[in-house]
């Protein structure tokens, strides 16, 4: 069973969103995401300063097996993206949730995670999947 | 409804990812791919490969029927239990499957063919056998685990008895023998020494937990798919099928046209082809730039990547691709919209645990 933490909002497509303290959006893929991705050997990020929109993609993560689109949670700017990442992408795989973060969004609205899942809901959705 | 192996049970209890293969449910890895891919590199890991089709061929004319089969000449497999790498043609040259064949007994031939094309080739191997007098036999009560790694062989002849163990240790590169109830072959699909093993199916679940114990580590589909492309192995299917030729599949190495008077099937297009010139040929590539390499990735206006992974042992993306003869020495492959170079380099990439290119 993968880790879902209750602090973090969900989309379908196994993409977190944290809001942190100073009003920015850490974003990064679910446990369960890269359990079935496997080893992942290269992420594509966005670029510091890039204009995102909720539900496009804007990272790529590839495994051994196949490259996957990563959808952004909400709509801004990229402030900081995870550039440890491209010489340790097996981050992703051993910390999700913290060290394996990929980018950070100044989001572009008032409440700009209201549209996404809570933990109980998108754990019920692995469920039914 | 996917098929299991004789194996699936145990697959399930060590907790792999399944998919859908050839029509079969494999593993695609028990946890880690790329330890798993390390484990064949380094020591010894195993691949249920049951869903493989054996087919034994019986009658007194089983050498001439596979002479006119098959692109390569078994007339070069002289010592029993001797194998040999082909393709199986059609008239216009296509490659209908590539296969291995041991030569057992004069009147006693074995092939080894692809999972997904089992209908399509047991139609056409028996469509044509009946003219030589050959009974074709799939063998779907035996399973099929491929043992691989430096340490694969004395690691497999431990679980034997000891006069088997020394009996399969003596087997030569290429070859394969009856012993006891077991068909051992030392070959595979992974450029390090090993086994490929033919057991009873009733008796191979059991045959698998003993090379458990003796430290063989279970691998999955998607490590055996790096471990090849690093061999610079084909996968039919993927790098050849029945659009292209041998010529155009970096094949023309397993095609036989001497002697002359040997008549094959796809022969006569062939010769047809050499005289005209291919205008494409299959490569390896090794990505320069950032990124993966993955089937399907175009180049220019004519070319393709035809299989591309991530490379455990190099830490680079390799990959094979068809692209035009004339092509330079390194090529600009789409990924995404963006042009990534990648050079064009001699396979294998990977043999007997190193590296056969510079990164």
């Amino acid at each position: 069973m993968s880790e879902i933490p209750g602090d973090l909002k969900y989309m379908k497509s196994h993409e977190w969103a944290r809001l942190e303290d100073d009003g920015l959006v850490r974003v990064g893929i679910t446990d369960h995401a890269q359990s079935l991705l496997g080893d992942l050997v290269y992420v594509e990020l966005p670029e510091v300063g890039d204009d995102v929109e909720a539900e496009s993609a804007h990272a790529v993560v590839e495994s051994v097996k196949a490259a996957s689109d990563v959808y952004s949670p909400l709509g801004g700017e990229v402030v900081a993206v995870n550039e440890e990442l491209a010489d340790a992408p097996e981050r992703v795989n051993e910390s999700p949730y913290d060290d394996g973060w990929l980018f950070v969004v100044r989001p572009g609205e008032a409440d700009p995670l209201a549209a996404l899942l809570d933990a109980n809901a998108y754990g019920q959705l692995l469920e039914d999947e | 409804m996917a098929k299991h192996t004789t194996l699936h049970g145990k697959h399930e209890a060590a907790g792999a990812r399944l998919v859908e293969f050839g029509g079969w449910s494999m593993p695609i890895h028990y946890g880690s791919q790329i330890e798993e891919h390390h484990a064949v590199r380094q020591a010894a890991g195993m691949f249920d490969v049951s869903h493989m089709t054996v087919v034994d061929l019986d009658g007194d004319r089983c050498r001439d029927f596979l002479r006119y089969l098959l692109a390569n000449d078994v007339a070069k497999l002289q010592t029993p239990g001797k194998a040999l790498y082909t393709c199986m043609l059609d008239e216009r040259g296509g490659v209908l499957d590539d296969l291995i064949v041991y030569f057992l007994e004069e009147s006693f031939f074995r092939l080894v063919v692809n999972a997904a094309t089992r209908d399509k080739d047991l139609a056409w191997i028996e469509a044509r056998a009946a003219a030589f007098g050959v009974i074709v036999r799939e063998r779907d009560d035996l399973a099929m685990i491929a043992v691989q790694g430096p340490q694969a062989r004395e690691r497999a002849a431990s679980v034997m008895s000891a006069d088997d163990g020394a009996a399969a240790l003596a087997l030569k590169r290429f070859s394969g023998a009856q012993i006891a109830d077991l068909f051992v072959a030392r070959t595979g699909y992974t450029g390090e020494d090993g086994f490929e093993i033919m057991v009873p199916a009733r008796s191979a679940p059991e045959f698998w937990a003993s090379l458990v114990d003796a430290g063989v580590r279970p691998c999955g589909l998607g490590a055996r798919d790096t471990l090849r492309l690093e061999a610079g192995m084909n996968l039919y299917g993927q790098d050849m099928d029945e659009t292209t030729t041998p010529y155009e599949s970096a094949l023309g190495w397993t095609v036989a046209l001497d002697p002359a008077e040997r008549d094959f099937i796809g022969r006569d297009a062939l010769l047809r082809q050499k005289e005209a010139g291919v205008t494409h040929r299959l490569v390896g590539l090794l990505l320069e730039d950032r990124g993966v390499l993955r089937h399907g990735q175009t180049i220019g206006d004519s070319g393709v990547v035809t299989s591309g992974t991530f490379s455990p042992t190099l830490q680079r993306s390799i990959g094979f691709a068809r692209i035009p003869v004339d092509a330079g020495d390194t090529v600009a492959v789409d990924i995404r919209g963006r042009a990534a170079t990648a050079r064009v380099v001699k396979a294998p990439f990977v043999r007997d645990g190193k590296a056969q290119i510079k990164v």
